[in-house]
């Protein structure tokens, strides 16, 4: 056991119980903050691994914003605060559902070990891959790359287009409030103030949501 | 100096618990919380691949990690659209309860629910309407 092994071990044993606390808590927004644990502590871990650039992205593209997000959408979707069974499948469902994922660890783990066991990497002596990776993205990947940013963009006006999606609204002479509410609801993955306040404000309305969508 | 095969078991972990929580989950948030578990063992795997030697080719590992990334922040992003579309047309994300959104069974639900809202409510109802 080297130093690097030991805390890889830390880091690694908070990553891989917050993210099994955060698939079986009964709470809807725990999952989210235990989620939140696992992503920052895989950071840590890809740290370890002499990985700084991508452990800075991970933290910063994970736990600062798709954690975020899923956060925003837990309040946006009116999440029950504190334990709720409703969250979960029956309990055979679960159960089917624990022998499916140990059965992934069973194969994941019997193609994996065995691939590298005994292997290692000399982190402490090596120069920072920082430059290697710079070189590559701008060099051999630049064109994937390129398309990344065209794919957010893509993604970006789709989901500001599926926001505004009003299925089965067929009404005549009632653009006006369906304007209103396209403009109100706005894109979910601005996560605007307004938003959030307006799903609060309705939250305390008893009339159910599918009846004054007609 | 690191031993590979600790990145390697704590990938097989996080897949697993992903798949366990796609699985045994019926919040559609809470499913999208094991599927960027499943992706986040990928990332580390990818990353464990790259540190096996000092200058792989094209630094493939760590910067396929970065679009591996970039993409699930994509896809997150549209699959909370559709989720917070459920939400507004159905009531409630819970997938095992999904209602049929074709438009026959939209036009049959709303008309149920337009009489419903009618009786129940009586002239409350444009204005609740109004206010969304």
């Amino acid at each position: 056991m080297t130093t690097r092994d030991i805390v890889f071990t830390a880091v690694g044993a908070v990553t891989a119980l917050s993210a099994l606390l955060s698939v079986t808590t009964k709470h809807v927004v725990h999952a989210a903050l235990w989620l939140l644990v696992s992503l920052g502590s895989l950071a840590g871990a890809y740290l370890v691994l002499g990985q700084e650039l991508v452990g800075l992205v991970q933290l910063l593209v994970y736990v600062g914003a798709i954690v975020v997000l899923v956060l925003f959408a837990l309040m946006l979707t009116r999440a029950p605060i504190g334990p709720h069974a409703e969250i979960d499948t029956p309990w055979w469902q679960r159960v089917v559902g624990a022998l499916l994922g140990a059965a992934t660890a069973v194969m994941l783990a019997s193609l994996l070990l065995p691939f590298f066991s005994g292997a290692t990497a000399d982190l402490d002596t090596r120069p920072s891959a920082t430059p290697q990776i710079a070189q590559a993205v701008f060099g051999t990947w630049v064109w994937p790359f390129e398309l990344l940013s065209v794919l957010l963009l893509v993604a970006l006006i789709g989901a500001f287009a599926v926001s505004r999606l009003v299925i089965g609204d067929r009404g005549v002479g009632r653009g006006a409030s369906d304007g209103d509410r396209a403009v109100a609801e706005g894109p979910p993955s601005v996560g605007d103030g307004r938003a959030g306040a307006h799903h609060s404000a309705t939250a305390v309305a008893p009339a159910p949501t599918g009846g004054d969508r007609a | 100096m690191i031993h590979l095969s600790l990145p390697a078991a704590l990938a097989v972990l996080l897949a697993a618990f992903g798949v366990y929580g796609v699985l045994a989950r019926r919040n559609a948030v809470l499913v999208l919380i094991g599927v960027e578990l499943v992706l986040n063992a990928a990332n580390l795997l990818l990353v464990t691949g790259g540190t096996r030697t000092a200058a792989a080719a094209f630094s493939a590992g760590p910067v396929l990690t970065l679009f591996v990334i970039t993409i699930a922040a994509a896809e997150v992003t549209v699959a909370l659209a559709i989720i917070l579309v459920m939400f507004r047309r159905a009531g409630h994300i819970d997938l095992t309860a999904v209602p049929d959104l074709s438009e026959d069974a939209v036009e049959d639900t709303a008309e149920d629910t337009a009489d419903g809202a009618a009786r129940d409510l009586g002239h409350s109802a444009p204005a609740g309407r109004a206010v969304r």
